[in-house]
């Protein structure tokens, strides 16, 4: 079972703050989850390279050429920034991070 | 009622029976009377301006899906329509731009009814954690329609749509196209551009159809493939003709039945009409081996390993500041905090703390690693199978559809409902599910999964169009 503080510590990690309940619930639920993917232990993977992608595909590429997909326009700048919370002519403004 | 298929409804504009506005008047009529109940869309779209003047005439090679009307998962962008991803993380979420997928159903003539409810950020095979309410199985409204996509199939199910769009992480096309008693197709990772798919595990994730029947999923395929910039894993291959080959018989065909697939969990109705398929085949001339996946067993501990860790790293764009919900606060770190423990569902958080808690320090190697591993020999698996086989059958998922509530509160029993189909997501290759008859006990659909070696979509959909020209 996981303890308390490990659920805090994932939590802090993922940018998430839990209610009590939440955190029971995650706790049981996770250590279910947990208990039951141990079962890997059991495969030998000695000398197995791991898959982290399935295409084959290495380096995908393309020239270094200017292209116009997306001209810039007033409506997609309203969908593009205009959707953000707080905005300032055409940026997005955020709290700020250092201290005066 | 009006049960078309995309091939039935071009017949009928070919014949002059009906228009592209009066077909879109229909469905839209539909939808009205019964997706009150149902609750498969979460949004209706405006039909097209000039609809009124879409002419009677066949859809040409360049517009094969003209006038045809889909459904499309709420995951999908729409340029300047609503796209929630089924979260309340996205609730007032305005598409900015069209996906790759929509733009090739816009060229081909496609017309947009609306966008299907799922389960929250496409986490779920339920459609029950939707923040906007469950949907409801259109052949037993107590009953789940399977999930993520559940709206998507649910409205295929219910005529309220001819064809849809989904996307398959684990199953989530093909298990609710089993619940729901359809066609649900995945196509081979790398087939099909993802670009305006909000993204759930990337190396997983795959925008698939789902049809009446193989050929039209074979149509909407031949729509849908193809390189995209926009999407540096979509690979340049030539696309071929999915229909062409449909019709050519399957006899002497080599079919795969691997003995892990029969295990404890698998019940006894759906095994029963998964033995009595394989032998529909067999009477089709194909030729019946058993072989095995020895890592099959390890497939589903492998894959809640590697799409939460996948999860968690695609949900941290979701922090409040750029768009999506938002709560405003001092400090950005609160403003992260605060927007994401708001937005998120409790799925959604589970992954997220199920990812980061494998990603993180001290842990890497032993789970994230592993499973990545694991991932490997379960590739091989069917590498070695594809030697000896041309597909492999078996079940879609180990049950028909349960009562909506009956599993919300044991998410592990719900993830063992993907035991069949996330194997393939594991290894990159295609699947489809077709309905097979109905359980004895249940009386409900179930789904009879073919799965072929990477990009052979067409072998794949022959087999199973010939097998639906012999279950009917």
């Amino acid at each position: 079972m996981l303890t308390d503080a490990e659920v805090e510590k994932i939590a802090a990690l993922a940018r998430l703050t839990l209610k009590d309940d939440e955190k029971e619930r995650l706790k049981k639920d996770m250590s279910s989850i947990l208990d039951y993917v141990e079962t890997l232990n059991k495969v030998d993977t000695s000398g197995v390279e791991p898959l982290y992608q399935t295409t084959g595909l290495v380096n995908a590429t393309r020239t270094d050429e200017p292209r116009n997909e997306f001209p810039m326009s007033e409506k997609l700048n309203e969908l593009l920034i205009g959707q953000a919370p707080q905005t300032k002519d055409r940026f997005i403004k955020v709290p700020s991070i250092l201290k005066k | 009622m009006i049960n078309h298929t995309i091939a039935s409804i071009q017949e009928g504009f070919s014949r002059g029976s009906f228009s592209p506005q009066e077909i879109l008047d229909d469905y839209r009529k539909r939808i009205g009377e019964v997706n009150k109940n149902l609750n498969a869309f979460l949004t209706l779209l405006d039909p097209p301006s000039d609809i009124g003047n879409w002419k009677m005439e066949t859809g040409n090679s360049e517009s094969p899906l003209w006038g045809i009307p889909a459904a499309i998962k709420d995951n999908i962008l729409i340029e300047g329509t609503r796209t929630t991803a089924g979260s309340n993380i996205l609730k007032n979420y305005i598409s900015s731009y069209d996906a790759t997928v929509i733009k090739k159903l816009r060229q081909a003539g496609a017309t947009f009814l609306g966008k299907t409810n799922m389960d929250d950020a496409a986490m779920g095979n339920t459609t029950e954690s939707s923040a906007f309410g469950p949907t409801k199985n259109p052949l037993d409204d107590k009953m789940i329609p399977g999930g993520s996509s559940g709206g998507s199939a649910a409205a295929v199910a219910a005529n309220l749509a001819v064809f849809a769009l989904g996307s398959d992480t684990g199953g989530s096309v093909r298990q609710p196209a089993a619940m729901c008693g359809i066609v649900g197709l995945k196509p081979t990772y790398g087939r099909v551009s993802r670009h305006g798919l909000i993204a759930m595990a990337s190396s997983f994730d795959q925008i698939g159809p789902l049809t009446k029947t193989a050929r039209d999923a074979a149509t909407v395929l031949n729509v849908l493939c193809g390189h995209d910039i926009f999407d540096s894993t979509t690979v340049q291959k030539e696309v071929v003709d999915f229909t062409a080959n449909l019709e050519k018989p399957i006899k002497g065909l080599r079919v795969g039945v691997p003995k892990e697939f029969f295990r404890a969990g698998l019940s006894a109705e759906v095994e029963e009409k998964i033995r009595a398929t394989v032998k529909k085949l067999e009477g089709l001339g194909c030729i019946i081996k058993e072989i095995s996946l020895p890592n099959f067993e390890y497939a589903l501990a492998t894959y809640y390993i590697l799409v939460p860790s996948e999860v968690s790293a695609n949900l941290s764009r979701f922090d409040g500041i750029r768009y999506g919900h938002s709560v405003k606060s001092d400090s950005l770190l609160e403003t992260y905090i605060q927007s994401r423990s708001e937005g998120f569902g409790p799925e959604p958080k589970r992954r997220i703390m199920l990812g980061a808690y494998a990603l993180s320090a001290g842990y890497y190697d032993a789970y994230y690693l592993k499973a990545q591993k694991v991932r490997a020999l379960i590739k091989k698996d069917f590498d070695d199978a594809f030697e000896r086989v041309d597909v492999i059958v078996g079940p879609t998922t180990p049950s028909t559809a349960f009562k909506i509530g009956e599993k919300i509160d044991d998410p592990l029993a719900l993830y063992l409902e993907d035991i069949y189909t996330v194997p393939l997501n594991l290894a990159g290759l295609p699947g489809i599910s077709i309905p097979c008859g109905n359980g004895a006990k249940s009386n409900m659909p179930v789904g009879f999964q073919i799965i072929a070696n990477s990009f052979d979509e067409q072998t794949l959909l022959r087999v199973a169009h010939q097998l639906e020209q012999n279950l009917k």
